[in-house]
């Protein structure tokens, strides 16, 4: 299969490959996909107080799509708000990276895993606030 | 790219050994000719080179030339003797077919073809290492069971399946038996004198010869027959019509005595290389070998890689040639049915790769591969949150995963 | 020996330049098709730039063309796979059609099919009365090859074609003796398959190609590792199939010297076999250029052919791939030839290396060869 050479350069040299503080208050955590299907997905943000995302970290297991895919959105997560972060689609995701077809999935699942991440820090607020 | 990848792809395909390039390159330019031609000399050096590369054939796996029918590869072979043998003995024996989940493609949906016009058909599971349980083979057959056909070796795992045994059982039950032995020939002695296998299909392009070319075995004694699936000038004695490919023969004939010739030598030297890999990988922290080890051929190692993902896996090794699953499915994405039927879970099936060895494998090329695993293998575990999980002590059969 | 070859019909030299186009594919890039590596990728990307060239040479799409191992396979495949994708019906073939389109229709019989043949004129030309009355029975598929591989004669599709679609059947065409002796186009000839095959053009034995309009749903007649979308299983042969790529774009290229050149030597020739007293057969026909089919009274077709041989010229008595057999030609039959004159019959086949002084030469050793057995069988009787 012939993988874009942006795709290449995001599997050969991922951005910020790891995991945050998951019991940070601030941190949210998003993990989609399943072993099964071949490509599971765990991404983290960090917020700030007045709802940026401030850092985004992930680690993927799945294929080089599915890797390029998770590495570019924590490059673009960095800087927007959690609403703006939410309004990310796939497709932005599959042409930047010039998906093929059968990798459209990846794109999914990368998008999925930001409305997870941000799901969960929505709830981890409201708990917050639910609790004070 | 600054270098050619190191190819360990040999089951996929073998490069044509330069002594067979050199046999065949004759009979492209100066002995053209169509050896059905019996008017003239061009038609007859074709002929006779066509029939010495019959002897060649027949020679390795302990056959009588008669026996042996040029087709164009092993998934013709496969084809023609399974429909062939079925379509002809139905009517007698019966419609029902023994055959195992792990066979190539080429076998399995011939059999299902056969399904589609009547047949029915036992898809036996082989056990975890890959191997056929022979009482269950056994329990198989049934009254109306016409022909079972079972792999010498599995492209994907190398395992070496007890071909006399079954055949055995086969003949005591009056069961015509195929054995699709395209992974075998040059790795295994096949001796159709003793062998009791009424049909086998073989292909040059795994044994160092071209590809487009095979030959199909059919017994004498006692006869077997088939049904042509291939109608026309009556070539191949009314088994399969079709200008024969004289260069291909030629190599194929070529390929197959050098495979005689050197086959002892060869797969010592092989299995050294083989084992060092094998050692040099299990190194690496949870891995697990598909097939068992005992009953394989030198030359190949499947190996599972657990929580890394198969396919980022071979873009990780892009300077080596290797196959996650089989290359003739690889346009897929399920995993590897093979290693579905011996049970692995769907995660390590993905993770597996064939790391298949051959006649231009040096021990540098080993060597490399093996440091080279062992850094990507550490790379994209660094990068998958299941090692993270794993070595947190999750159990992964306990998680809870998103609906994708 | 220097040896001429004129049986151009049977089979050819392959082309220096597609040799050394099959050679590295033969050596260092030996990939499978099918795998995802960079051999594999090499080998894919060469073995879809040959269904280009092939598909540009009878002017088709690439995804119209289904590489076989031959042309046999690709008429088996035509009319097995066309057939069985269809209610039982009537399959017509021709009655001067290769044994690989007529066989295998034959073979469908136990299927459930009716096989029948449609007639020819003494002219090799297809009956198109015949044909319109055996199509008033329900007919699947009718099969005429483009131009005949004895006689040469080409056939008028597009009124075959035409008649029998009015009877909504479907058409396959083996054009086999065609590629690469006049222009075919694949979308204006208008039927649902055609035949085509690598060696009779340059390329090498080993590949051969169905070239199929995607509206018609064929079966199969391999089944395995689904390549060729899953039309035709097996690894492809990727030497071969680049050298028929190759030799397609290369027979195309030379299309108007081959036939100027090949039609010269037949018209030196068959001037000559007049003269020498010779039946010429289909030649008031428009026929492919190089070929020419004939016979002497009381000559045995099969003794000439090997005279001349041993003088150094390499002819066919009937077709190569039926000459197991001593029959006369199905073809002469078929066109009422008598069966006497029919024995004797011989097909000189031209191709581009050919030239006049050998066809002079030829006619030459002819005559002699005709007075000497001539003079042979009058001692004898």
């Amino acid at each position: 299969m012939a993988y874009s050479d942006k795709v290449l350069d995001h599997y050969e040299n991922p951005r910020n490959v790891g995991s945050l503080d998951k019991n940070d208050p601030n941190v949210g955590t998003g993990m989609v996909g399943a072993p099964a299907c071949g490509d599971v997905m765990k991404l983290m943000i960090k917020v700030d107080d007045n709802g940026i995302i401030e850092d985004a970290k992930f680690k993927t297991y799945g294929c080089g799509s599915a890797i390029a895919s998770s590495s570019l959105v924590t490059e673009w997560l960095k800087g927007r708000t959690i609403e703006q972060a939410y309004a990310i689609k796939n497709s932005e995701i599959a042409e930047e990276l010039a998906l093929p077809p059968v990798k459209i999935h990846c794109s999914v699942l990368a998008e999925d895993a930001i409305k997870a991440a941000v799901s969960d820090i929505k709830a981890k607020q409201q708990a917050a606030k639910e609790a004070a | 790219m600054d270098r050619d990848p190191i190819y360990l792809d040999y089951s996929a395909t073998t490069p044509v050994d330069p002594r067979v390039a050199a046999m065949m390159i004759p009979y492209l330019t100066e002995h053209y000719g169509n050896p059905a031609s019996r008017s003239h000399p061009f038609g007859w050096t074709a002929e006779k080179a066509v029939e010495n590369a019959r002897e060649e054939v027949a020679k390795l796996v302990g056959a009588d030339p008669r026996e042996i029918v040029w087709t164009s590869g092993a998934t013709e072979s496969n084809n023609l003797a399974i429909k062939g043998a079925a379509n002809f003995y139905a009517a007698t024996k019966g419609k029902h077919i023994i055959t195992i989940a792990t066979e190539h493609k080429a076998v399995i949906d011939a059999v299902r073809e056969l399904e589609r016009v009547g047949f029915t058909a036992t898809y036996l599971q082989p056990e975890a290492n890959g191997l056929v349980d022979l009482a269950k083979f056994k329990a198989a057959i049934q009254p109306d069971t016409v022909l079972a056909s079972v792999m010498m070796v599995n492209n994907e795992i190398g395992v070496i399946q007890d071909i006399e045994a079954i055949g055995h059982i086969c003949r005591e039950n009056n069961v015509i038996f195929h054995v699709d032995a395209a992974q075998a020939t040059g790795k295994v002695e096949i001796n159709l004198e003793k062998l009791p296998v009424d049909l086998m299909s073989f292909c040059a392009h795994k044994t160092y010869g071209p590809k487009g070319i095979g030959a199909l075995y059919v017994r004498r004694k006692p006869r077997i027959r088939i049904e042509a699936q291939m109608h026309g000038g009556g070539h191949e004695r009314g088994m399969r019509s079709g200008t024969l490919a004289t260069h291909q023969i030629v190599g194929m004939g070529e390929a197959f005595r050098i495979a005689r010739e050197e086959m002892e030598f060869e797969n010592a030297r092989v299995r050294k290389l083989r084992d060092k890999l094998l050692a040099g990988l299990q190194s690496i922290e949870e891995t697990y070998v598909n097939g068992d080890l005992d009953h394989r051929v030198p030359h190949n190692l499947n190996i599972s890689f657990n929580y890394v993902e198969g396919e980022s896996l071979i873009m990780a090794v892009k300077d080596i040639a290797v196959s996650s699953g089989s290359a003739c499915t690889s346009a897929s994405l399920e995993p590897s049915y093979v290693l579905r039927a011996l049970g692995r879970s769907d995660e390590l099936a993905h993770s597996s790769i064939r790391f298949s060895i051959g006649r231009f494998t040096t021990e540098a090329d080993v060597d490399y591969t093996i440091a080279l695993l062992k850094e990507k293998i550490d790379k994209l575990r660094e990068l998958s949150p299941l090692w993270e999980m794993f070595k947190d002590g999750v159990d992964l059969s306990k998680v809870q995963w998103a609906a994708h | 020996m220097s040896q001429v070859f004129f049986d151009h019909n049977s089979t050819t030299a392959l082309r220096p330049e597609v040799l050394e186009a099959m050679l590295p594919f033969m050596r260092e890039q030996h990939g499978n098709a099918t795998s995802r590596h960079s051999f594999g990728r090499t080998a894919r990307a060469a073995v879809e730039h040959a269904r280009e060239q092939v598909a540009d040479a009878v002017n088709a799409h690439p995804s119209q063309v289904v590489f076989t191992a031959s042309g046999t396979e690709a008429n088996n495949f035509a009319i097995h796979g066309i057939a069985s994708n269809l209610c039982h019906g009537q399959i017509l073939t021709s009655a001067v059609e290769h044994p690989c389109v007529s066989r295998p229709a034959l073979a469908m019989q136990s299927r459930g099919w009716q096989a029948r043949r449609v007639d020819v004129d003494a002219h090799c030309k297809l009956d198109l009365h015949h044909l319109h009355n055996v199509l008033a029975t329900p007919t699947n598929l009718v099969s005429v090859m483009l131009a005949n591989n004895e006689t040469g004669v080409i056939q008028d599709l597009a009124e075959i074609v035409a008649l029998s679609r009015q009877y909504k059947a479907l058409v396959h065409t083996d054009a086999v003796q065609v590629l690469g002796k006049i222009a075919i186009d694949f979308a204006d000839l208008n039927v649902n398959a055609m035949t085509i095959s690598s060696h009779k053009i340059g390329g090498p034995l080993g590949a051969g190609a169905l070239v199929i309009d995607k509206r018609v749903d064929i079966q199969p007649l391999l089944y395995g590792g689904g390549q060729e979308k899953g039309l035709r299983s097996g690894t492809e042969n990727v030497a071969a199939i680049v050298g028929f790529g190759l030799a397609c774009e290369l027979a195309v290229k030379s299309l108007a010297t081959f036939s100027q050149h090949t039609q010269r030597l037949r018209d030196l020739c068959e001037t000559g076999l007049v003269q020498l007293g010779a039946t010429l057969f289909g030649q008031q026909e428009k026929r492919i250029p190089n070929t020419s089919f004939f016979a002497f009274e009381n000559m045995d077709g099969e003794t000439l052919v090997m005279a001349l041989d041993r003088k150094g010229f390499a002819v066919a008595s009937g077709s190569a791939c039926s000459s197991d057999s001593t029959e006369p030609s199905h073809v002469l039959l078929a066109m009422g030839v008598d069966k006497d004159l029919a024995r004797g019959a011989i097909r000189v086949s031209f191709g581009l290396e050919n030239t006049d002084e050998q066809v002079q030469q030829f006619l030459k050793v002819l005559e002699n060869e005709l007075a000497r057995l001539r003079n042979l069988t009058a001692v004898a009787a």
